[in-house]
């Protein structure tokens, strides 16, 4: 939880610079138009259009299922769209075997050749093109220094570990500098430690490299931590794209805001329906919610108030300036001390259980809070998203 | 939730990590007794046994008993063949007579060399036929649906359910002067201009080869089946998506990878073929020399024993050497491999 609080600011500081997606005028590197892949009668992709712009670290977000996989095999060329069209570069792929694209990918299961070293792996793509010799000596060394493989050059794959199969995959698809390099689930074969380490090195080689990354995961902590932007997906369909920021802070969806981090959800009506505020009666949660963002919904139309459990402040006092709004009461049931933080799961007087997450900024010893507590838990009028479906 | 209730207990037991850590550590500790139990198994040995004395007795001892024979001299007698150890019950003297001539007559004549040599270019050439007739055909059957693959296998070992003597028949019909194999290639051969006079197949080399090649064809398709089959597909996307196109795809993973199925197969083919005697006896005409005809002739002809049995002795030093060093080659690459 912490990892996925921190991560996406510490992005957006340096994201500042690079968020072509709000320039109109920029051209996208990547445009996905309007693309539907059907297998018999299944459809695994279901009219997704997305642009992606240079120089993006893009991920593809879903659970098993989400067509997020097809989505990047179509983008790679194994896969034919049934409807739609792929543009990279402004070039229609429509047609383009995979051996001719300008794209690279690196496969989940690494598909190293087992017959060939480490070095033999790097380079085949490079002499595919029939460069010279020593060229691609070079650029095969260079690309073994990034990924700090240098010394294990005439391995064979089967020597080495898996985190260093990891990467022989990457430098392989790296080698050949594509204008877009597709990563299908980069990580998930490493295990948990390693897996943390090398999203960091991951962002690192691509702001070295400067190629457009697109990539598949499962993990949204992954997603959050490594993206310039998210596309999370559900049964083929897009259900939101945007920076790790908004997905997490501005989810349009429950889908999205219940498959990106934990959140707590409201059932409710809406009251007011202002341009700078919404109020939601909501007798599950006990109290009258007040949202400031604009409204969007007519009142009397039912909806749900989604806040995530870092945003509510677990107390024994009220606070002062609730009157009455976006404060409620409940019974601690639950306490799971993290050592960082500690999950509260407090249940209201409706019965709705809600989670809180609270940083322990004192010593676990002094718990000003245990079981079976009466609480106040409060937040502030931006913690929260009014949505409808 | 587990995770609660654990952080509960911590919380109201404190930090206190010794109590918690040790209890693990005696749970894992298996009972006393229980590994001794685990390597006492006389069963394992009996099952290593079995394998061990089907060699021994059909393998080893009638091996030892033909290696006898070749080390005897042919005589009038039955068996027709001089006795290795004689015991002369007056004198108490037992003597053994060990005799090499059967060995060194088979350098004495041609004969002998010059059919282990067809023999083994026989072999060779149509390993070489059933490789190109069975890659295409085990490549096909291992890229085809999965349901499709089961039939397409049957097919294969279909053949074998009849008797391989009739099969062999069944080509001598086929490849007659007549028959509907030759009938065809002269018809079409005529028709193109390409030979004046009808080709005669059948009691010539050309047939041997056609036999061998047709009745070994699955123990080349069914090993490559097995390794083509096995080998990963995305290895070839991999390779595509390089900028490698299919047939260089091919030519650089799948063939490589698929060398071990190659060399089964090869194996398979070309060592059985080797000593092969029905076909060429029956379709292959009193041209195609092998040793297998030669050592039936010894045998049954010339009713020499010791000669025979030489044969056979000399034939499988020709075959096991190479065996051994193909084995070494590969044994060693795998060792290096490993470290």
């Amino acid at each position: 939880m912490a990892l996925v609080q921190q991560q996406p600011q510490s992005r957006t500081q340096a994201q500042q610079k690079l968020e072509p997606w709000r320039d109109p005028k920029q051209k996208p590197y990547v445009r996905v138009d309007k693309v539907t892949k059907k297998f018999d009668d299944f459809v695994a992709v279901d009219d997704v259009s997305l642009s992606i712009y240079r120089g993006e670290f893009f991920s593809l977000l879903g659970g098993s299922g989400s067509g997020k996989t097809t989505l990047l095999r179509m983008l790679a060329g194994f896969e034919t769209p049934t409807e739609g069209k792929i543009f990279i570069d402004g070039v229609d792929m429509s047609g383009v075997p995979p051996y001719r694209r300008p794209v690279n990918m690196m496969f989940q299961s690494y598909a190293l050749f087992p017959h060939m070293t480490v070095e033999g792996n790097v380079a085949f793509g490079l002499k595919q093109d029939g460069l010279p010799k020593a060229e691609i000596a070079d650029r095969v060394r260079e690309m073994l220094d990034l990924v700090q493989l240098g010394q294990f050059s005439k391995r064979k794959p089967h020597q080495l570990s898996g985190g260093q199969r990891q990467r022989v995959a990457l430098a392989r698809a790296l080698v050949k500098r594509p204008k877009l390099l597709l990563l299908d689930e980069p990580l998930g074969a490493l295990d948990k430690k390693l897996r943390e380490q090398t999203q960091f090195e991951l962002v690192n080689i691509q702001e070295k490299v400067g190629i457009t990354f697109v990539v598949v995961t499962h993990d949204q902590e992954e997603a959050m931590t490594m993206s310039s932007r998210i596309a999370v997906m559900n049964k083929g369909y897009i259900a939101q794209v945007g920076t790790p920021t908004e997905i997490y802070e501005y989810p349009n969806t429950r889908f999205v805001a219940e498959f990106i981090g934990s959140v707590n959800m409201f059932a409710g009506r809406v009251v007011e329906s202002e341009p700078d505020h919404s109020l939601i009666r909501s007798e599950e949660a006990g109290c009258d919610l007040y949202v400031a963002h604009p409204g969007h919904l007519a009142p009397g139309s039912p909806c749900w108030v989604a806040v995530r459990p870092e945003k509510i402040v677990i107390s024994k006092d009220p606070a002062a300036d609730a009157v009455g709004r976006n404060q409620t009461q409940g019974t601690v049931r639950e306490i799971a001390y993290l050592g960082d933080v500690s999950i509260y799961d407090v249940d209201l007087d409706s019965g709705k259980r809600v989670r809180v997450t609270a940083p322990n900024l004192t010593r676990r010893t002094e718990m000003p809070i245990t079981w079976e507590d009466r609480v106040y838990l409060s937040w502030r009028p931006f913690a929260g998203s009014v949505l409808t479906e | 939730m587990g995770l609660v209730e654990k952080a509960a207990d911590i919380a109201e037991h404190g930090t206190d990590g010794a109590r918690t850590g040790a209890a693990p550590v005696a749970a894992s500790r298996p009972p006393a007794g229980l590994g001794f139990l685990g390597r006492f198994r006389p069963g394992r040995g009996l099952v290593l046994a079995v394998p061990y004395f089907w060699l021994l007795f059909f393998f080893l001892v009638p091996f030892v008993i033909v290696l006898k024979i070749a080390l005897s001299e042919t005589t009038i007698a039955i068996p027709p063949y001089t006795p290795m150890f004689e015991w002369d019950p007056d004198t108490l003297q037992l003597s053994i007579d060990i005799k090499f001539g059967s060995f060194s007559y088979l350098f004495t004549d041609n004969l002998y060399i010059l059919a282990y040599l067809n023999s083994l270019w026989i072999a060779f050439i149509s390993t070489i036929l059933c490789l190109l007739i069975g890659y295409p055909v085990a490549y096909a059957i291992a890229k085809a649906e999965p349901s499709w693959r089961a039939p397409l296998l049957m097919l294969v070992i279909l053949p074998f359910w009849t008797s391989f003597l009739i099969r062999v028949y069944a080509w001598i019909g086929l490849l007659g002067n007549g028959g509907l194999v030759t009938e065809t290639v002269n018809t079409v051969l005529m028709g193109l201009g390409l030979i004046a006079e009808p080709l005669q197949i059948l009691y010539t080399p050309t047939a041997a080869y056609i036999g061998i090649t047709y009745s070994y064809l699955p123990f080349m398709i069914l090993p490559l089946y097995a390794t083509l089959e096995k080998m990963d597909n995305t290895l070839l996307e991999a390779a595509s998506d390089l900028g490698c196109p299919p047939w260089r795809a091919f030519l650089t993973i799948t063939l490589p990878l698929s060398l071990p199925g190659i060399l089964a197969g090869s194996l398979l083919v070309f060592i059985p073929a080797t000593g092969e005697f029905v076909i060429p006896e029956l379709l292959g005409g009193p041209d195609t020399l092998m040793i297998g005809k030669v050592l039936w002739a010894e045998f049954f002809n010339n009713r020499d024993w010791p000669v025979a049995s030489a044969v056979a002795i000399a034939l499988l030093l020709f075959l096991v050497v190479p065996i051994m060093l193909f084995q070494q080659v590969q044994g060693q690459q795998q060792g290096g491999g490993k470290g």
